[in-house]
């Protein structure tokens, strides 16, 4: 895997876009602080372009008028906050112990096989990106894993093959 | 008499009761006996009365955590009622259920709380995977808003609350209550030192309840049905009835609205339908992750927080993980250090460094590289990461499983060392 380049390198800010920043100022409502508004600025962002990039972050820093090392730290803090590219569909594969006990391990190798990615992984395409992720709650349904904001359950080989049949004719 | 207030609305076969059908089913009544003269210490007293303790983990009693909040004409005016929706606990799936199966019956819970400690803003801070629950609060939340039972002067009581929901952004970290209001606040969820008590210095600094999603479910019918029929519900000490579940392989895993005292063992084989064929119980963990293992032999105890105390576990969530016998014990203890290491939010030293440790150390055994030493070294880590020894529960709660495991899968670890390979693997 390529080693992650996480330091803001841009100088540059990218201009949010009218959505962006109508959805920014609709989140401004609900808390009384823009720090609060920041971490959902950079979900807001995400959802429009895929991930966070450095000049995504700079224009967020400058938009609210905050650091952007205070964006940066809460960026790197959640896992649902990309700040690397990622596949239009991201895998989020639930390794934790219901699903272990039920065969998620297995099932990973199946998906690692299937697309040539392990965890961390976007397959060359562009199409997915693999990541693990902590219990998904639907443990009488193990083994679970969500692709984009779908949970699918009881994976089987078969289902899986069915599963990502299905998101790539969606294209 | 209704004996399953959580769930008596819940059929996963269709989508959610509207805000009509809820009202048509006892619905919003709590709110209506608030407008018709209910003073928030009223309520208060109701909830200490029922004996209502926390279901997300910690089982503190709902009423005295509440009694906290400074109350009276000195107080800050603004005060927060948060709910902790962000389940995350490995093997638990309960409050997805219930903000899935009857989102109402949480908003009229959260009015109920919000009302008692005087709070006109409420948070519910929903783990950001669970995009069904979010689409059916979504729903309720703005059905409630056009039927008057939120926003300004709710129901002619004078009394006013907005609610918000907060999608999180992930980490398990954030489950913890200080740590979620940090999230909250937007900045890295590591958790705050107490006291100051959330109660008293919360949510930027002001008062604030923050309770579980399942805890806040139990209020419509204590207010709407009375305290005498809460106590009626239970089969033990503790009141009410609470979700159980069950996952790993049993015939018909699943989660069940049960009355608090039940033996662990019909919930097992009568809900859980026993082992799959050919399949042994070997031991289970009753709550949760970050509970210690049971074994068969526990079976009798009854499922009430004190009880599964005495057995050196805790009830916690409720939602209970099946070890079989076929299934390496080690190798599950493992996939939990390697759970909480990944989840260790690294603002303290013994969890940030020993978490990782303890993961790396099951590694090697798994691939056949452990030695005595590694053994000592985990056993040295359920006291070094034990409570008292890091900043917030985290760690202590990896210790849980570990600790048990180690003592009663001794024989596991011990073959993996002399065979240097693990014995389930075939």
């Amino acid at each position: 895997m390529q080693a992650s380049v996480i330091a803001s390198t841009a100088t540059q800010a990218r201009k949010l876009c009218a959505e962006e920043i109508k959805e920014i100022e609709h989140e401004m409502q609900l808390y009384p602080d823009k720090q609060a508004v920041g971490l959902e600025a950079l979900k807001i962002v995400q959802k429009h372009q895929g991930w966070v990039s450095d000049e995504s972050l700079l224009g967020i820093s400058k938009f609210l008028d905050i650091p952007v090392s205070d964006l940066e730290s809460v960026a790197t803090f959640f896992n649902l906050v990309y700040r690397q590219p990622v596949g239009r569909n991201v895998i989020l594969f639930c390794n934790s112990v219901s699903c272990w006990i039920m065969g998620s391990e297995s099932m990973r190798s199946y998906i690692n096989g299937k697309l040539d990615i392990d965890f961390g992984g976007t397959t060359d395409n562009g199409d997915f990106t693999f990541l693990p992720v902590p219990c998904l709650g639907d443990c009488d349904h193990a083994p679970v894993m969500m692709v984009g904001d779908d949970l699918h359950r009881n994976l089987t080989e078969g289902k899986v093959d069915e599963i990502f049949s299905e998101y790539k004719s969606k294209e | 008499m209704v004996t399953k207030p959580l769930t008596k609305n819940i059929d996963m076969s269709r989508p959610p009761l509207d805000i009509a059908a809820y009202e048509a089913s006892d619905g919003y009544q709590s709110i209506k006996a608030i407008a018709e003269g209910l003073s928030p210490d009223n309520v208060m007293q109701i909830v200490k009365d029922s004996g209502l303790k926390g279901r997300g983990g910690a089982g503190f009693p709902t009423g005295l955590k509440w009694s906290f909040v400074p109350r009276g004409d000195s107080a800050p005016k603004q005060k927060y009622f948060v709910v902790n929706a962000d389940e995350m606990e490995p093997g638990t799936f309960k409050d997805r259920l219930l903000m899935e199966g009857d989102p109402h019956l949480l908003i009229e819970g959260m009015i109920i709380g919000a009302y008692t400690i005087q709070a006109s803003t409420a948070y519910i801070f929903l783990r950001g995977e669970y995009k069904v629950s979010e689409k059916a609060l979504k729903n309720a939340i703005a059905e409630a808003y056009e039927r008057g039972y939120l926003g300004k002067n709710i129901q002619g009581t004078g009394f006013d609350l907005d609610i918000i929901l907060h999608t999180s952004a992930g980490r398990y970290i954030c489950g913890e209550e200080t740590a979620l209001l940090n999230a909250l606040e937007g900045k890295r969820a590591n958790p705050r030192a107490k006291p100051p008590f959330p109660q008293v210095s919360g949510l930027w600094g002001k008062p604030t309840i923050v309770n579980n999603v399942e805890t806040i479910c139990n209020l419509p019918g204590i207010l709407t049905y009375g305290v005498d029929w809460y106590h009626g519900l239970t089969k033990g000490n503790d009141h009410g009835t609470k979700l159980f579940g069950i996952s790993g392989k049993v015939k018909t895993p699943g989660c069940w609205e049960l009355p608090l005292g039940l033996p662990i063992r019909q919930l097992v084989e009568e809900y859980g339908g026993g082992m799959r064929d050919g399949l042994e119980l070997r031991a289970f963990l009753p709550g949760g992750g970050s509970t210690d293992f049971m074994l068969p032999e526990h079976l009798d105890l009854k499922l009430d927080y004190d009880e599964i105390a005495k057995a050196g576990s805790r009830l916690a969530t409720g939602t209970m993980i099946l070890l079989d016998n076929e299934t390496c014990p080690v190798g599950m203890v493992g996939n939990l250090m390697k759970f909480f290491s990944h989840e260790s939010c690294g603002f303290c030293t013994p969890c940030r460094d020993g978490l990782p440790w303890v993961d790396e150390i099951f590694n090697e055994f798994e691939s056949g590289r452990g030695t005595r030493k590694d053994l000592q070294i985990l056993h040295e880590h359920v006291d070094y990461l034990g409570p008292g020894r890091t900043f917030c529960a985290l760690a202590p709660g990896a210790t849980a499983p570990l600790g048990s495991g180690l003592k009663y899968f001794a024989d596991d670890f011990d073959k993996h060392i002399k065979e240097k390979r693990c014995p389930y693997r075939h």
